[in-house]
């Protein structure tokens, strides 16, 4: 027994506590979001990648999402909400060596940022984007969002949403995007993974995490507590790799389609720069 | 030009072009932009002078994105600026406010049009002064400068971007349509004999108690940028000298904001700059900016050759405004005469600042065109027999 304890590996700090503002914590994320998976996934894989780290900015916007940066032992901005891709492309540019990564909700990306990330996509910009979807304006306490289910109930759509929602990895993929992923926050080692792929790629990479929303979002669409909710998204989503992305249309109780769906080598803003300068 | 791609010597160029030569002169190496007339010469000209001295252009897709790219840039190291007029002017207000609370240096140019709305797309204004000043929401103080001339736009573009980096906060420079398309001369001094403000970097090495919002006495805290090892938050939220958010914290809040108002304040003598003419034994001063303060040199002269006493202040600086100034005036002249191609913004101001000691004429224009000489000749002799 007493040999077994000492086998045991201890340690007075956590393995990423140097990756985050132990002065920041507790977060302000409720119990069973799935944000501080995220966040996990995010810090493992940069552990992983083992980047020269005072070279990776994270820069958010605005919402629950939008506090990730904030956490994180980094260069981190936190923008004005819908900003963070103008932003950081704005970062990248002045300063090429910097890894710069978006970390964002999806209504901070897909509504009023919508027109900066297809412009982004478009000019496959040298950005990692994660875009973590709860299916609705979380901070703001649950308001219909642009990924919101048609005739999902939020406290904007009492009756059910009647609009058409966005799917994120159709919209990334058609708008050039160079890597295209969906994850939830459940697939802890696949996000992982995905992280480091999208971080390792030139160019514009994006990865969608389905992330439950127990509070606001679960609760208006009677998903159960929060255990049941994580066991539905789970349950729920089927890897489906190398599906084409206009098939992976998220709706109301039906299955989430999940994986890698786009990984090509396309030149970034910054290498037809360099070309038609030279 | 010389091997740097910097250009030296005297010129004939339009104002807008004269501002773009002035920004690359001055260290601009990032420009974030979307076309608008009568802006779009200076997006134009620094598409093609930037990566001629290793900077980088990139047309945005509308002017919230190209603001937004400008603070990031200035964060990655670069002196960034963007250009646009009234529309795109006011897109940029809410980043501008993100701009002042993180005090990021950077350069907003302003080239006014007719407005409102899409207004007069090609002719002049000066519609947008008081948005200059109150345009973001909430409390804080700005610093603006009007161009007058190609040289001006020249100089005080360069002025613009030190100031922006000494006081660490945006810098509008509000010249307008008439400026941005006139062509003169303008001389372009040597690189050394430009003055030229660093930015200002942390003395501590990282990890040695540097605090991204503490600041030096001059109350600008030096900047850490991304990349340089000191591992910043920076948040548009209010936050404590850490930059950490502290949003329902009254006294950060307070301390944050009288800050941010008292940097530019109480360096207001070092930030105003004011042109005078005949100001000293000026019974009558003519205060103008920008295009009117050229248009009302002609009535001033006229006014003088009928024997009036009138002198003319240009504001070069027109935020902060110079109200010390203005107030010492007001107990020696009888009345200030402002033309200026709206209906009365800055002359409010002046108004202000007189407290009652002598009358304020504003001569409105509606936008479009420049005054008549004559009417401000008119409003001089009102002036004079009140």
């Amino acid at each position: 027994m007493a040999e077994e304890l000492t086998n045991v590996l201890i340690s007075e700090h956590h393995p990423m506590d140097s990756l985050l503002r132990q002065d920041r914590l507790p977060h302000i994320w409720c119990s069973g979001c799935g944000l501080g998976t995220v966040l996990t996934c995010f810090v493992s894989a940069l552990q992983k990648l083992e980047l020269d780290l005072d070279k990776v900015v994270v820069v958010s916007g605005i919402g629950c999402t939008g506090r990730a940066a904030g956490y994180l032992n980094l260069d981190g901005f936190h923008t004005t909400h819908g900003r963070a891709i103008p932003f950081a492309t704005g970062l990248k540019l002045a300063n090429p060596e910097l890894k710069v990564v978006v970390i964002s909700g999806d209504g901070d990306l897909m509504a009023i940022g919508g027109n900066h990330f297809i412009h982004a996509a478009r000019r496959n910009m040298d950005l990692t984007v994660l875009c973590v979807n709860n299916f609705n304006y979380g901070m703001t306490s649950g308001q219909v969002g642009p990924t919101t289910p048609t005739n999902a109930r939020t406290s904007t759509s009492p009756y059910g949403n009647t609009e058409h929602p966005f799917n994120v990895p159709y919209l990334a993929a058609a708008t050039g995007a160079a890597y295209v992923a969906r994850w939830t926050a459940l697939h802890v080692r696949r996000l992982e993974r995905s992280i480091m792929e999208a971080m390792q790629k030139r160019g514009f990479s994006v990865i969608e995490v389905i992330s439950p929303c127990p509070t606001y979002y679960g609760r208006w669409n009677k998903m159960g507590d929060t255990l049941e909710q994580m066991r539905y998204y789970h349950e729920q989503s089927v890897i489906r790799h190398w599906t084409d992305p206009a098939q992976a249309d998220i709706d109301l109780g039906g299955e989430i389609i999940v994986g890698r769906f786009v990984d090509i080598d396309k030149p970034t803003f910054s290498d037809l720069q360099r070309e038609a300068d030279q | 030009m010389s091997n740097d791609g910097i250009l030296r010597g005297s010129f004939f160029m339009d104002g807008d072009t004269a501002c773009a030569e002035g920004a690359i002169c001055a260290g601009c190496r990032f420009f974030g932009g979307y076309p608008i007339t009568p802006a779009t010469e200076i997006a134009e000209r620094m598409a093609r002078r930037l990566p001629q001295v290793g900077g980088t252009y990139i047309q945005m897709e509308d002017e919230i994105a190209s603001i937004a790219a400008v603070l990031g840039a200035s964060w990655g190291g670069a002196r960034s600026m963007t250009a646009t007029s009234g529309p795109g002017f006011s897109l940029m207000m809410e980043n501008l406010g993100l701009g002042i609370i993180t005090e990021t240096p950077c350069v907003l140019v302003n080239v006014q049009r007719a407005g409102p709305s899409t207004g007069m797309p090609t002719l002049v204004g000066q519609g947008d002064m008081m948005q200059a000043r109150w345009g973001s929401h909430g409390p804080y103080e700005i610093i603006a400068i009007a161009p007058s001339s190609p040289q001006e736009l020249f100089d005080l573009t360069i002025r613009a971007f030190n100031l922006a980096e000494k006081y660490r906060t945006p810098v509008l420079v509000m010249t307008d349509e008439a400026v941005g398309h006139m062509t003169e001369r303008v001389v372009i001094p040597p690189l050394d004999e430009i003055e030229h403000y660093p930015r200002r970097k942390p003395q501590a090495p990282p990890n040695d108690g540097y605090l991204p919002y503490q600041p030096d006495p001059d109350g600008v805290p030096p900047m850490a940028c991304a990349g340089d090892g000191y591992r910043i938050h920076v948040t548009g939220l209010t936050h404590n000298e850490k930059g950490y958010p502290a949003t329902v914290s009254v006294e950060a809040q307070h301390k944050l904001v009288e800050r941010l108002i008292r940097k530019i304040r109480d360096n207001r003598d070092d930030i105003i700059e004011l042109h005078e003419d005949q100001v000293e034994d000026a019974e009558i001063v003519v205060v103008a900016y920008g295009i009117s303060a050229r248009t009302a040199a002609r009535p001033v002269r006229l006014a003088r050759e009928m024997g009036l006493k009138v002198g003319l202040l240009k504001l070069v600086t027109v935020w902060p405004f110079a109200e010390d100034r203005i107030r010492d005036l007001a107990t020696k002249v009888r009345a200030f005469v402002v033309p200026e191609i709206n209906m009365g913004q800055m002359a409010l101001e002046v108004e202000r600042s007189a407290e009652g000691q002598a009358q304020t004429i504003p001569v409105p224009h509606a936008g479009g065109g420049l005054h008549d000489p004559g009417e401000v000749l008119e409003a001089i002799k009102r002036a004079m027999g009140s």
